[in-house]
């Protein structure tokens, strides 16, 4: 029994080494100079530059892109996770309201109208995707940025499965108080959505945090790069054969993993509900 | 099946909450997924200003053409490694953690972050882990005498790509077999353990099967990874090289229709992807709705 239980732990134990190494390499080597680097090679120990490459990303406009800084990308990183959760909720919630709560006209129709979009990722369609922003006049633009991604159902088909479970006494009770459409909306769903919504926004702000082909394709300014994109300009330098300064892209890479780990980490029961109920 | 014994009635209050939904739907998914159709019938001139309707002429050009057959061979071989190393994996690593009676909230944090990591992120830190001039494994592979070089031999950047690509998925399948393992009562599992003294055997006489439906889920999720999240990963690392070895199909979707301005050839291999994910879903909805049970 005592064997086995070590055993199991060692097996653990390699799986966590196999997850954290990459990112801890480049963690550490981003603590050093950039010469310590290209002599030696990655390294396994934080080195004596503390976190001044990370100063650098953040606040220097030329070190990879020429206008977008760090910060910059960050905050449009930010905007772009935000708007894309809270959009995405809003937007599901209500229309899944409107097919659990009314008797529409049409339902069927409607209901498999919106689930439809569960079939294809924005990846399949995304030329003629980038088509109809430009011809919408939207490239370049936060709108155009969120919108599309939000045109898929996965949270309306998950509040939709909740609300099923809400009790119908209390419509009955909402409806016996006068209560109308929007207060009972408002005043009793909302609230009771109020750990699904939470679920639902950590997954979605990774996600949204996390595009890539997107803002790749949309932006062609750079003040509204994105981290996760931004980063692609690292490559370019190595590519075309110079030395970047290895550690200041470490930086970059740690700042873009940063925060939608961070919170994953930190709602780590949220998240792991919102997981769960948001693939089934 | 979709509404409930009581509703409100009136009538513009419903659409007031549908038509956001509808119009985002309406403009950014059917019509860009109608232009993929009506486009794949087209055949563009040179210069983007005319096209002709050519019939089934772009599919035709794709089905003969030896690099979309190499591509789709690529794509399968290395969806199912992807599937069968990501779920191997996640499944020894939940048993584990599952018996551990210490430390289980410590090993699901520290086996669950690497979901938040984008997958583009994901493809620059590997990239720099196998660089030829700093990468430690890179270093760590050449010393036991194979002369690694992803960017020439098509085989070492298959094994690179699986590699991180695993990497990546490995949390979200832990997370799905931990909940799946931890849904099994307590009763049955006392009364296995009664029955059977071999913890292998119990595994696969009694475990394995409750697991099965959570295991055909995560099959379909894992494949749909490995089809279309893997875009900034490839994008990242190898950019389908060498000569276009390790491009997936829906990588080879944005290099033909978005580098290569091939919009006819792009929309008839995004129809294709269409195709493929509609076949997925039945699939899914024969065999994971239904929920195999034991």
């Amino acid at each position: 029994m005592q064997r086995a239980s070590v055993f199991d732990h060692l097996i653990l134990w390699a799986g966590v080494i196999f997850l954290l190494f990459p990112v801890w390499m480049l963690f550490a080597s981003s603590t050093h100079s950039v010469e310590n680097i290209v002599r030696d090679g990655l390294q396994f120990l934080p080195g004596g530059n503390g976190f001044e490459a990370y100063k650098t990303a953040l606040t220097s406009a030329s070190g990879f892109t020429d206008t977008a800084t760090g910060l910059r990308m960050m905050m449009n990183s930010l905007i772009m996770g935000l708007g894309f959760a809270i959009g995405k909720i809003v937007i599901s919630m209500c229309a899944a309201y409107a097919l659990v709560y009314f008797r529409l006209p049409f339902a069927t129709f409607w209901f498999w109208l919106i689930f439809s979009t569960l079939l294809l990722p924005l990846e399949v369609r995304i030329v003629p995707s980038y088509e109809v922003v430009s011809q919408l006049g939207l490239l370049n633009s936060y709108t155009g940025l969120i919108l599309p991604l939000i045109a898929s159902a996965t949270a309306t088909f998950y509040f939709q499965q909740f609300y099923k479970t809400v009790p119908d006494e209390l419509l009955e009770a909402a409806q016996l108080d006068n209560a109308n459409a929007w207060r009972f909306f408002k005043d009793i769903l909302v609230p009771l959505s109020r750990t699904m919504m939470a679920a639902m926004f950590i997954i979605m702000f990774v996600v949204g945090w996390n595009q890539y082909l997107w803002p790749l394709m949309m932006t062609t300014e750079e003040s509204y790069y994105t981290i996760v994109m931004g980063i692609k300009n690292i490559l370019s330098v190595v590519r075309e054969g110079r030395v970047p300064q290895y550690n200041v892209a470490f930086a970059m890479v740690m700042l873009a993993m940063l925060p939608p780990v961070a919170v994953v980490v930190f709602f780590q029961r949220w998240f792991i509900q919102g997981l769960v109920e948001s693939e089934k | 099946m979709l509404l409930k014994r009581v509703h409100f009635s009136g009538s513009p209050i419903p659409y007031i909450f549908i038509v956001p939904q509808l119009l985002i739907i309406a403009v950014f998914f059917f019509w860009p997924a109608c232009q993929a159709v009506y486009l794949s019938f087209m055949l563009e001139d040179p210069w983007g200003l005319s096209s002709t309707f050519v019939w089934f002429e772009n599919y035709q050009v794709l089905f003969s053409s030896a690099e979309y057959l190499s591509t789709t061979l690529f794509t399968l071989v290395y969806c199912a490694l992807v599937v069968f190393f990501s779920l191997g994996l996640a499944l020894l690593l939940a048993v584990k953690a599952n018996s551990v009676i210490h430390g289980q909230s410590a090993y699901r944090l520290l086996l669950t972050w690497v979901y938040a990591v984008a997958p583009a992120v994901a493809g620059i830190t590997a990239y720099f882990l196998f660089n030829r001039h700093i990468g430690v494994l890179f270093q760590w592979i050449t010393q036991t005498g194979w002369a690694f070089a992803p960017e020439t031999n098509a085989f070492d950047a298959s094994v690179m790509l699986v590699l991180v690509s695993v990497w990546k998925q490995v949390p979200v399948n832990f997370v799905f077999f931990l909940a799946g393992l931890q849904g099994i009562s307590k009763s049955l599992r006392e009364a296995a353990q009664l029955d059977c003294a071999s913890g292998f055997r119990r595994f696969w006489t009694i475990t394995f099967p409750l697991l099965a439906p959570t295991a055909f889920f995560l099959m379909v999720i894992n494949i749909t990874y490995a089809f279309f999240d893997t875009f900034g990963l490839i994008d990242t690392l190898t950019q389908g090289r060498p000569g276009g070895a390790t491009t997936t199909m829906v990588y080879k979707v944005f290099q033909d229709g978005f580098l290569g301005a091939d919009l006819g050839l792009s929309s008839a291999q995004s129809v294709v992807l269409m195709v493929l994910v509609l076949l997925l879903t039945v699939f899914q909805f024969l065999f994971v709705e239904r929920r195999v049970h034991y």
